[in-house]
């Protein structure tokens, strides 16, 4: 399967971007460019340490980096203020741990990306509605998180952030946490809501088979990036 | 509805934590609360000592402490006498002691003084004080404490004096306290010819402004002060009020720095709940709104188990003999206003540094390392 965008067509770049830690003495970026077309599904593979996760964390405005431009929609990330706004409503997050808080109920954990964005609850219920059907979760929306099992909390962390319909899904090995059966449903299950959500999917993965299903695959070594 | 969850999901998964915190501002509310009244009782019950029947207190001009001053005897004639007045009466004030009650509050009074005129007469005969010379009237907690009766003397210092009468007073000062006729108190105090201040009764309250000018013509070593006034100014109440508000501030302080030290706890253990939160676009301001949030809800809760602490004590306190008189149960409103407000700034100030860092924690940190 081949994907060729055009620059116009581009939600997420990132140009020259350099990231170091403990003052700069290990660096785990070194000039990396990067583009992601709108609908596009993107594999980020490489060994562990060589800058997945930060690529992901610096894409979604968790992290700013040393140097380097990251543009979102066409608008730099730095100086935008940018990070919230993006967080609310362009970039959604999917992580190895499904990061959900275990007190709260399936419901509750998904209507969090919209009391932060401040959507009215009726729409945020109706958008929790159908995504519980998408996923399979509409008969657990008033269970707690720990009545839950791991592939159905890493759904409930997929339904979440979807949940403000975002442009991007920024996904952190989303399934390396699950056994091989679970693995494979909800990364079948990803890559189905991002194809009917036309959200763009870039995802940190070591499993090459999963890699292989997604459009692009893009290949990190030692802080740079590599078209496979 | 989901935010107010978020708030009361911490406070009830740590449970202990919380009621410490909650107890913490009770016990703070509490003290506060049960100082201040008691104080601002034992000052009312002074200011109704002096307001008897009374809507003007005239006394020595920048005395610290009335039982220092000195009215003389034909200043307070010359004022009953004039026309605007409708009655005058000195009052000594002084401090005497008997075995094993070494403070005893006297006062020296005339018969036709409201203390004496108008109130309730347990045992004894208003004329007999008028009578004796000597004979003094005795507080109904005094006569108990005293084991006096009317016909029994009672040692006063080097002195004994005749018990012609036994007073039910619903004030603590009168209730333990000696009265005596004005010459035989200002000749045990040394102070004959004088009295301590004259409580004056105007016939008409639109001559208030006059009388105070007459007194200040007159008699410039005098101030007449309306009690209102005279409480305001009065540096004893101000300083027994004050000493009150500090003492109980203290108290809110305490009770502050355990709400911050439940605040600083719940956020170092939720640090990566925030992250969360901030990942899924919470603002700083939301997440501090989650920890301010707590913190109101406990100082709230602890505001109103303090204050039902306190009024529990107070309510208790008045049935205490000894104290009998001296606590007025009935809470101002403005100090209730103050208490809340004071401990709900309390709170909030104990929350602010656990916001501030829970707004620093860098999301991309905390789940990493989580």
């Amino acid at each position: 399967m081949s994907f060729r965008p055009s620059n116009d067509d581009q939600v997420l770049r990132a140009t020259g971007v350099w990231k170091s830690y403990d003052n700069q003495t290990v660096t785990v970026l070194s000039g990396v460019d990067f583009h992601a077309s709108g609908g596009e599904t993107i594999a980020l593979c490489g060994p562990s340490g060589c800058g997945k996760s930060t690529l992901l964390h610096l894409l979604g405005g968790l992290d700013e980096p040393d140097r380097g431009e990251i543009f979102v929609n066409h608008q730099p990330l730095a100086g935008n203020g940018g990070g919230l706004s993006l967080l609310r409503h362009e970039v959604g997050f999917v992580f190895q741990l499904h990061h959900l808080i275990p007190d709260l109920t399936l419901e509750e954990n998904c209507l969090i990306p919209t009391l932060a964005a401040g959507v009215s609850r009726r729409a945020a219920r109706d958008r929790l509605g159908q995504l519980a059907e998408k996923t399979g979760l509409a008969h657990r929306l008033n269970h707690r998180i720990q009545k839950l099992s791991g592939g159905e909390r890493q759904r409930t962390a997929l339904c979440r952030a979807l949940m403000n319909q975002p442009r991007i899904l920024l996904a952190d090995e989303p399934t390396g946490a699950l056994d091989e059966r679970t693995r494979s449903q909800v990364f079948q299950l990803l890559l189905e809501l991002v194809a009917t959500e036309g959200v763009t999917l870039v995802m940190a993965t070591h499993d090459r088979a999963l890699a292989e299903l997604c459009q692009r695959t893009v290949v990190m070594k030692d802080g740079k990036v590599y078209e496979s | 509805m989901l935010f107010l969850k978020l708030i009361l999901t911490n406070l009830l998964r740590h449970r202990v934590r919380t009621l410490i915190g909650i107890a913490g501002i009770a016990f703070s509310v509490a003290a506060m609360l049960t100082v201040v009244t008691i104080l601002q009782g034992a000052i009312g019950m002074f200011e109704r000592i002096l307001s008897n029947d009374s809507e003007f207190i005239v006394f020595e001009r920048n005395v610290s402490d009335l039982f220092f001053s000195n009215v003389p005897g034909d200043a307070v004639d010359q004022i009953a006498s004039w026309s605007m007045v409708q009655h005058a009466h000195p009052v000594l004030f002084g401090i005497v002691s008997s075995p094993d009650h070494p403070i005893i509050t006297c006062f020296g009074v005339n018969a036709g003084d409201a203390r004496i005129h108008d109130t309730e007469w347990l045992a004894g005969r208003r004329d007999d004080f008028a009578k004796n010379p000597r004979g003094v009237a005795l507080g109904e907690r005094a006569a108990e404490f005293l084991k006096a009766r009317v016909g029994s003397e009672v040692p006063i210092g080097r002195e004994t004096f005749p018990v012609v009468g036994v007073l039910k007073t619903a004030n603590g000062f009168e209730d333990g306290g000696v009265f005596m006729p004005l010459a035989a108190a200002q000749h045990f105090f040394h102070k004959e010819g004088v009295s301590s201040v004259a409580t004056v009764k105007l016939k008409s309250k639109e001559d208030k402004a006059a009388f105070k000018r007459a007194v200040e013509e007159k008699f410039p070593n005098l101030i007449a002060l309306e009690n209102e006034e005279f409480s305001r100014s009065y540096s004893q109440f101000r300083i027994l009020k004050a000493t009150a508000w500090a003492v109980g501030c203290c108290g809110l302080l305490l009770g502050g720095l355990g709400v911050a030290n439940t605040m600083i706890m719940s956020v170092f253990t939720r640090i990566r709940e925030i992250a969360i939160l901030r990942v899924n676009g919470f603002s700083g301001a939301q997440i501090a709104g989650i920890i301010f949030g707590e913190s109101a809800l406990v100082s709230a809760a602890g505001a109103l188990a303090g204050l039902l602490l306190g009024a529990s004590v107070i309510a208790t306190l008045q049935f205490v003999p000894m104290l009998h008189g001296y606590v007025d149960a009935h809470v101002q409103p403005v100090v209730l206003l103050a208490v809340m407000a004071l401990a709900c700034l309390t709170g909030l100030a104990g929350a602010f540094y656990p916001a501030i860092y829970a707004i620093r924690i860098r999301a991309v940190d905390a789940l990493r390392f989580e």
